[in-house]
């Protein structure tokens, strides 16, 4: 009876912790992309006044580089929590990955995210003390910084979902080559799913913002410009998107067959695998077979392995392999949440392309302006890329589960044992009261210097100077 | 060199450029409710480290992140072990950290008084934990057999670590106002030298009690003798006394250098103090976690020097570049320059 006690006890630490880390990343990762996608953005604008001149530009780096800044500070808020969190929650994991997870996170904080907190810095000072050119530079730079920064974090990530260049010694993983652990296919095909994702996030934000403009009348001229490069980035962002994607779900299928199973709520190993659109029940072990769906033949099969009658393991048979492998367990996570998160993730991202298509072809019709019915629907459309961001972390987090690391480490055992349930229980309750404050002043910041009838300049445009 | 021991050193030595930098950082966020007697004047003071507290704080996160590649077992036990401490850093640092950017957004006097104590009370908080906190490591806290630390919020608290977070928050706001010296101009300038005159002996007669206990406790606790410890701890002692008097002498740049140096020399002192070990523990003295048993394999840690070995002095130099293009002092006529004029310039 104590040894159940204790169970239960363990469990619900394990649950808080899980929740905790929800929450904190979910909500860190409704910054970073913003930040990824809406800084090259500025640096465009930035560099097109640099080269015309043309004064629109450079408002147009000022009002999108407040909106920037004003996000960018709450990524290094919630970034820092997310480094403590490891070993604040998860000491057990902490210690049996640092040697190969802590790597990447050390290098980002070294030869990133220096870069991009002085060089914003200098940025946003630099205005009247930097030539023209060196203070473009410093925004690029910046940008670099927050690239470089995805990539790090996803290497480690990614070595969660796909362990590489590895060797378990004395119960802890060991590093045996950095090449492969920066080189993990894994990793790349996230990094550019990711990145595009930023992409996604800044071009649809931007655009949404022109259209509250248009449909105010407020400066349609000046806002037709930025709607004009927001539309360049994001119509192919969008439609490469849905490759990439796609070619990122076969790395998934690859190495984690479960979670692709699990995705699709696919009980028995099929070939060819069609793709289920929509379906009611069928996602549990008593209920294999939906009452309804609606299914595209062989889809399934193109996505998972890249060929039309490619074979997709169904998740009994992995639960029986994976038993097999590793003992007894339950090795198939949530598959209700997974398969709707991955459908959430994927139907927003469909819709993104067709605003941007529609978008675009408002604009080459000139008729951008004047839909109205197409502003509300840019506007409605801002949220798409957070929750499609979210749906996706939900589905690589969530679908990887019952393991913290794949095949080495279970979260269930990962947790720190010296951290009670009390001590969650604040930190989880000091962070959400804190986010949900964070949350609003930042909407509401965001929200009034995007709004048409922002508050009004005080000064005049600086006069960028040489100072020396 | 053996590479552990490199390690070791490294983290100190990020340890040392945080305090170093975000040090006048906090020290200015503290004085901000007493020293500026208007809203202009409190915007100058956030304007002498605006454009560079972001890039300061990158030390605090390089440190955890070599704690966590280089000392997995260090870094899990402290981030656990320190569990509450940690959250109210976090807090402390968050609302100070939105507070620079957020502050201006507004011109409300209410709004900007609010932000301007988010600043101050995060800049006391994360002072007054990070104090405790190191003193902690050297102190010691509960241990058990398998590297956990075995104790409540309260054992991170006893007459030497509360000191250690005391001496910490003097040190910097004495800091922060001998910057604030060098980066004013007029009254401003005239007060934070006063403030800087006043702090100057009480930090000094602190500083060396509490490097003198902390050769004590090494010696004690750590199983150390008095030598090394004592030549950090009295050149710490050296650099504050100087300190003091270069104040009184109104040598505004040597006042500074003197301070930062008394900063690094606190932390050389914890440091040179702990080795071998990482975390003492109070408990049973085996249980501590030394420089070896905490440490990461050598493939990784070779790997790890060599990216520090390119970055570090990269960093060092963009960094270093940084203060030289905002090496103008802030104030005088100049009205505050509003980061991105136009639409950020905030009219209520």
């Amino acid at each position: 009876m104590t040894k159940e006690l204790t169970l239960t006890f363990a469990s619900t630490v394990v649950d808080l912790a899980r929740l905790q880390f929800a929450t904190t990343s979910i909500y860190h990762f409704l910054f970073v992309p913003l930040t990824l996608g809406l800084g090259p953005i500025v640096a465009i604008f930035q560099t097109l006044w640099h080269r015309s001149g043309q004064e629109h530009w450079l408002r147009l780096t000022r009002f999108f580089g407040t909106l920037l800044l004003i996000n960018f500070a709450i990524g290094v808020a919630t970034g820092l929590v997310q480094e403590f969190e490891f070993g604040m929650n998860w000491s057990v994991y902490s210690r049996f990955v640092g040697n190969v997870f802590g790597a990447p996170l050390a290098v980002e904080g070294l030869a990133a995210f220096a870069l991009e907190s002085t060089f914003f810095g200098l940025w946003i000072f630099g205005w009247n003390r930097l030539s023209p050119r060196l203070h473009l530079a410093t925004l690029w730079i910046a940008v670099l910084g927050t690239w470089l920064s995805g990539y790090f974090i996803l290497v480690a990530n990614s070595w969660m979902q796909h362990p590489v260049g590895y060797k378990i010694v004395d119960g802890e993983a060991q590093l045996t080559s950095v090449w492969a652990l920066l080189s993990n296919d894994f990793a790349l095909r996230a990094y550019l799913h990711t990145m595009l994702a930023g992409l996604i996030f800044g071009s649809i934000v931007v655009l949404g913002v022109c259209c509250w403009h248009f449909l105010r009348g407020d400066e349609v001229d000046l806002f037709r410009k930025a709607a004009k490069v927001a539309l360049i980035v994001a119509v192919p962002v969008t439609a490469l998107q849905l490759v990439v994607g796609n070619r990122f779900g076969e790395a998934v299928t690859s190495a984690q067959s479960m979670k692709i199973a699990a995705s699709e709520a696919q009980w028995n190993t099929c070939q060819p695998c069609g793709f289920s659109l929509f379906q009611i029940g069928g996602f549990s072990k008593d209920d294999q077979t939906p009452s309804f769906s609606i299914t595209i033949p062989k889809l399934l099969s193109y996505m998972a392995t890249g060929s039309f009658d490619g074979q997709v393991q169904g998740l009994t048979p992995l639960q029986k392999q994976e038993q097999r492998k590793y003992g007894r367990d339950n090795y198939m996570p949530n598959i209700r949440v997974i398969y709707w998160s991955m459908r959430v993730m994927a139907f927003a991202g469909v819709l993104m392309f067709l605003v941007a298509a529609l978008g675009a072809w408002l604009y080459w019709k000139k008729k951008l302006e004047r839909a109205r019915w197409f502003h509300w629907t840019a506007l409605v459309a801002i949220a798409l890329p957070y929750i499609a961001a979210t749906a996706g972390w939900i589905l690589t987090e969530m679908g990887r589960q019952p393991w913290i690391v794949q095949g080495l480490l279970k979260t269930s055992e990962a947790n720190s044992p010296n951290v009670s349930t009390t001590w969650l229980g604040i930190s989880l309750g000091v962070f959400i009261a804190l986010y949900i404050t964070l949350g609003v002043v930042d909407f509401v910041l965001m929200r009034r210097y995007a709004r048409p009838d922002r508050p009004t300049p005080k000064e005049e445009l600086p006069e960028p100077a040489v100072t020396y | 060199m053996d590479l552990q021991i490199l390690w070791f050193v490294l983290i100190a030595v990020l340890w040392s450029a945080y305090f170093l930098l975000e040090g006048f950082d906090f020290g200015v966020g503290m004085l901000l409710p007493f020293l500026p007697k208007d809203e202009r004047e409190r915007g100058q003071m956030f304007q002498t480290i605006g454009p560079v507290w972001d890039g300061n704080e990158v030390w605090l996160v390089i440190a955890g992140g070599a704690t966590f590649a280089a000392f997995p077992a260090w870094y899990g036990t402290m981030f656990s072990g320190f569990y509450l401490a940690l959250l109210l850093v976090l807090f402390f640092l968050i609302i100070r950290v939105v507070s620079f950017e957020w502050r201006e957004k507004s011109e409300s006097p209410r709004w900007r008084t609010a932000w301007m104590w988010a600043n101050a009370v995060g800049s006391f908080g994360a002072s007054l934990i990070w104090g405790v906190g190191l003193s902690n490591l050297l102190y010691g806290v509960p241990i058990n057999s398998s590297g956990d630390f075995s104790g409540t919020f309260w054992d991170l608290f006893s007459g030497y670590t509360v000191l250690g977070g005391v001496t910490i928050v003097t040190l910097f706001a004495f800091h922060g106002s001998t910057f604030l010296t060098l980066r004013t101009t007029g009254d401003l300038c005239e007060r934070a030298a006063a403030t800087a005159r006043r702090l100057s002996v009480v930090a000094a007669l602190i500083v060396a009690a509490f490097l003198s206990w902390t050769v004590a406790v090494a010696v004690d606790r750590n199983d150390k003798d008095v030598f090394p410890p004592i030549l950090p701890a009295a050149l710490g002692i050296a650099a504050v006394a100087l300190a003091v008097l270069f104040v009184l002498g109104r040598r505004s740049g040597w006042a500074f250098v003197m301070t930062a140096l008394a900063t690094v020399l606190w932390v050389a002192t914890i440091f040179t103090s702990l080795y071998p070990r990482v975390m003492v523990s109070s408990t049973d003295f085996a249980n501590s976690l030394t420089v070896d048993s905490a440490s990461s394999a050598h493939y990784a840690l070779a790997v790890m020097s060599v990216v520090a070995a390119i970055f570090l002095p990269l960093v060092l130099l963009y960094q270093g570049w940084t203060y030289h293009v905002f090496r103008a002092r802030v104030g005088g006529d100049e009205v505050e320059a509003p980061p991105l004029a136009p639409t950020a310039g905030g009219a209520g």
